[in-house]
């Protein structure tokens, strides 16, 4: 007898229904559900394939497009002209039309959309589709490719997309014929929204864009081997239900897929319930509110000392849509010694990846936390009273926190932490990657799911001011504030001219300390202050002026540039920024470039060897206690 | 590490052999053996790949193979529940001195000869690895010029098939 590899197994019904799938979620991010072709074939209108591509975005209610037009994808533009329904955003560099994508996913819950041409425009999209495979995000890139008779030939702006982006796509299609076009865009706008989110390429060579064919819809998927699973196993909910009770020591870490299955009422219910401490990783901060009691911060690298020493010392982790990734787990041999693992993922490889479960639960966040509060009967808090008394007293004496750096230059962590209380309610946050990102995941308060976007996996410097365009143009009667840093902020200002002329009024808060400021804490920390590269030159000294000057070029782009020198200045800087929503504003804030990012785990060590600052080690006294 | 035999059912579409080789080679899985052809159903094909790893690291790659959107189903033949055969055509030294006992080897192969030069023979043979690497052990001291050897095709022992491919296919799948 053979024996099945086990794999994710849904119902007959499933299978046979795939689309309608979908509806057993309604939270996901919405995908489109074309039902079985209604007329007869002869009834659909004959179109070219450019005019195929607007027609199918427009039935799939796509309301904007980020891109740039250029050979191979010309044709497109031209029905794109006359489409009362789409909106095209006209970006400066493919990557900013792909993190934009990615920030009106994530604002929004739909798919997000980018469009790019051939060879050098669809590899300036490698970037943004690493990012959002890496942290699931729902997005469609369209890009032409070289005609069909040209393909593989080394033609003028030829590059084989599909090849180049597989292992960072959820799924790529190179379209054969007019025909397909309707259902390969249905097909990929579902694939990239359901089960777990991801980035999806259709590569669309010239001649099929210009040739014509009938245009059928909506079209008949055809996705056989796609059945992601939604509904969790009625065994695993009681057994992992079981667990939680008799748990002294239980930790619920919380990941991005309680953000993308839209389970946070439904966590803070479980929670409540249990009476568990939460946890909320940097993909899922605002899951959980940052003010609820139960609530003990970020785990890993940068986290809080009560969060990691919990996951460290729990007896139970109940994960829900994360993944073990090593910026949490540390040395994965010494994670979490004494934890049984309960874990929750709607991608079945997540599972027993990075580190053995106890209970495995395959299934979307949402339905199964539901079906773990259903499942769960209380025996009361009194077992959980010595580890909040341990987590209490980590909270009490190793709060985040920093120290003024006497060097005459603003305090980073104190002006993100600004920002973050003199911001209106509702502002949606992004920030680029590394000491600013994590800053604003600490200093910021977050109380709703989706108000923090960053690039967490891929780690992508220069996410911001993109993201933050997609974000604002997903939700423009919001704030949408940039936390950026300098160096990333040279990587994509140039999106901030397509926000001034499209009229996306972001902000975006400039952390210039006039260094790679995490490269440089780890050359501080870890090369013996031999500071290689890391001087950006962006601060103001007598040997050489701020190169750029923020406050110049943000006016060059078309927005408004302000500056914040002195600690008095910041706050009226901030609320300047907050009135303005007519254009983008730049803030530059000069900080200074020693402060650093704690706690830390240092890369490659137990979770045990957190430092709550340079050479702090916390004192976990009362370890043996519990 | 241990050999294990996995039969994947794919969508027959292009670029479904690369998506599939590459989550092996990603991780450095080599991969022993690959044979690939269509099945019953000309809109699906069968895979067969034969790969050394940890029962662990076959896991997490299986769990990658099953997320590919054109992948249908994955099973792993175990070698005394399935039938396992590779072919191989292999050209030997034989002239009048050798070519009688070369013959006569052959036949305890059951290899039938499919050319015959003056100086070689080429046999074709077929037969689970072992059997193949036998009969190459014997040849050897003749002088092998040249050979080749398909990938392993597997499937599994008994009446039941892997999966009813009609399932999978639909009416505007690729013919």
């Amino acid at each position: 007898m053979s024996t099945p590899v086990k794999a994710p197994k849904p119902g007959p019904q499933a299978a046979k229904a795939g689309p309608q799938a979908a509806k057993a979620q309604p939270a996901r991010p919405k995908a489109p559900r074309p039902a079985p072709p209604l007329g007869a074939p002869a009834a659909a209108p004959v179109l070219t394939g450019a005019q195929a591509v607007v027609r199918a975005l427009e039935e799939l209610e796509v309301e904007a497009v980020f891109g740039i037009p250029g050979g191979a994808i010309l044709p497109a533009y031209d029905p794109l002209l006359d489409s009362e329904k789409v909106r095209h955003v006209l970006v400066r560099h493919e990557q900013g039309a792909g993190h934009a994508a990615q920030g009106y996913a994530l604002a929004t819950g739909r798919v997000g959309v980018c469009m790019a041409t051939s060879g050098p425009g669809a590899t300036n999209l490698v970037t943004p589709l690493a990012d959002a495979h890496m942290d699931s995000v729902p997005i469609v890139a369209i890009t032409g490719q070289v005609a069909s008779t040209a393909i593989g030939t080394d033609a003028f702006q030829e590059a084989d997309i599909v090849g180049i982006t597989m292992p960072i796509t959820k799924h790529s299609y190179l379209v054969t014929s007019g025909e397909e076009i309707p259902r390969v865009l249905a097909e990929a706008f579902y694939v990239a929204a359901s089960g777990r989110p991801g980035p999806v390429l259709v590569d669309i060579p010239k001649d099929i864009l210009s040739g014509t064919a009938p245009f059928v819809w909506p079209p008949k998927m055809d996705l056989p081997g796609y059945r992601p699973t939604t509904q969790p196993h009625g065994k695993q909910i009681r057994e992992a239900a079981a667990l939680i009770a008799e748990a002294r020591r239980p930790v619920l870490y919380v990941g991005g897929g309680v953000v993308k299955s839209g389970a946070h009422a439904e966590l803070r219910e479980l929670a409540e319930l249990t009476g568990a401490p939460v946890i909320t990783t940097l993909m899922a901060r605002g899951a959980f509110p940052d003010s609820h009691p139960q609530h003990l911060g970020m785990p890993g690298m940068h986290g809080t000392v009560p969060a990691v020493h919990a996951l460290q010392k729990s007896d139970l982790i109940v994960a829900l849509g994360a993944r073990f990734d090593d910026r949490v787990t540390g040395k994965l041999d010494t994670f979490a010694p004494e934890a049984k693992i309960v874990h929750v993922d709607i991608d079945p490889a997540e599972i027993g990846k990075n580190r053995e479960v106890d209970v495995p639960i395959v299934g979307d966040c949402k339905a199964a936390i539901a079906a773990m509060t259903e499942a769960y009967a209380d025996p009361g808090k009194e077992r959980l009273k010595t580890w909040w008394e341990t987590l209490d007293d980590l909270r009490g004496r190793y709060p985040l926190g920093y120290t003024d750096i006497d060097d005459g230059l603003l305090t980073p962590q104190w002006v993100i932490q600004r920002l973050g209380e003199l911001a209106p309610e509702g502002t949606i946050w992004t920030a680029g990657v590394g000491q600013h990102q994590m800053w604003a995941s600490q200093f910021i308060k977050y109380e709703a799911p989706g108000t923090f976007l960053n690039s967490g996996g891929l780690g992508t410097m220069g996410y911001a001011v993109p993201a933050a365009m997609g974000a604002k143009l997903g939700q423009m009667d919001r704030t949408v504030w940039a936390v950026d840093g300098d160096g990333c902020f040279q990587m994509t200002n140039q999106e901030l001219a397509t926000c001034a002329i499209e009229g996306i009024p972001i902000k975006v808060a400039v952390i210039n300390n006039g260094n790679l400021g995490m490269v440089r804490q780890w050359q501080t920390l870890f090369y013996g202050q031999r500071y290689s590269n890391t001087n950006l030159s962006t601060h103001h000294s007598e040997a050489s002026p701020r190169v750029p000057d923020f406050v110049k070029l943000a006016e060059a782009l078309g927005c408004v540039g302000l500056r914040a020198e002195t600690p008095d200045e910041v706050d009226a800087v901030i609320q300047q920024a907050n009135a303005i929503d007519d254009r983008p504003v730049v803030v530059d804030f000069t900080v200074g470039p020693d402060a650093m990012v704690w706690p830390m785990v240092p890369a490659g060590v137990s979770n045990d060897e957190i430092l709550y600052a340079r050479d702090v080690r916390p004192n976990f006294d009362d370890e043996g206690e519990i | 590490m241990t050999t294990h035999t996995l039969s994947v059912l794919v969508e027959n579409k292009p670029g479904v052999l690369a998506r599939v080789a590459a989550l092996f080679s990603r991780r450095g899985f080599n991969i022993d053996s690959l044979a690939v052809g269509e099945t019953e159903h000309p809109g699906v094909s069968r895979i067969t790949i034969v790969v050394d790893v940890e029962a662990g690291s076959l896991e997490q790659v299986t769990k990658q193979l099953n997320k590919l959107i054109h992948v249908l189903k994955i099973v792993e033949l175990e070698a005394g529940s399935s039938v396992q055969r590779e072919l191989l055509l292999v050209k030997v030294r034989a002239d009048a001195a050798t070519r009688g006992q070369v013959i006569a080897a052959a036949e305890l192969f059951k290899a039938r000869s499919v050319d015959v030069t003056p100086d070689t023979v080429t046999f074709e043979v077929t037969g689970n690895r072992d059997k193949i690497e036998a009969f190459l052990e014997v040849l050897e001291p003749f002088g092998i010029k040249e050979l080749v050897q398909s990938g392993t095709v597997a499937l599994g022992r008994g009446a039941k098939s892997m999966a009813s491919l009609s399932r999978y296919v639909s009416p505007n799948s690729q013919q």
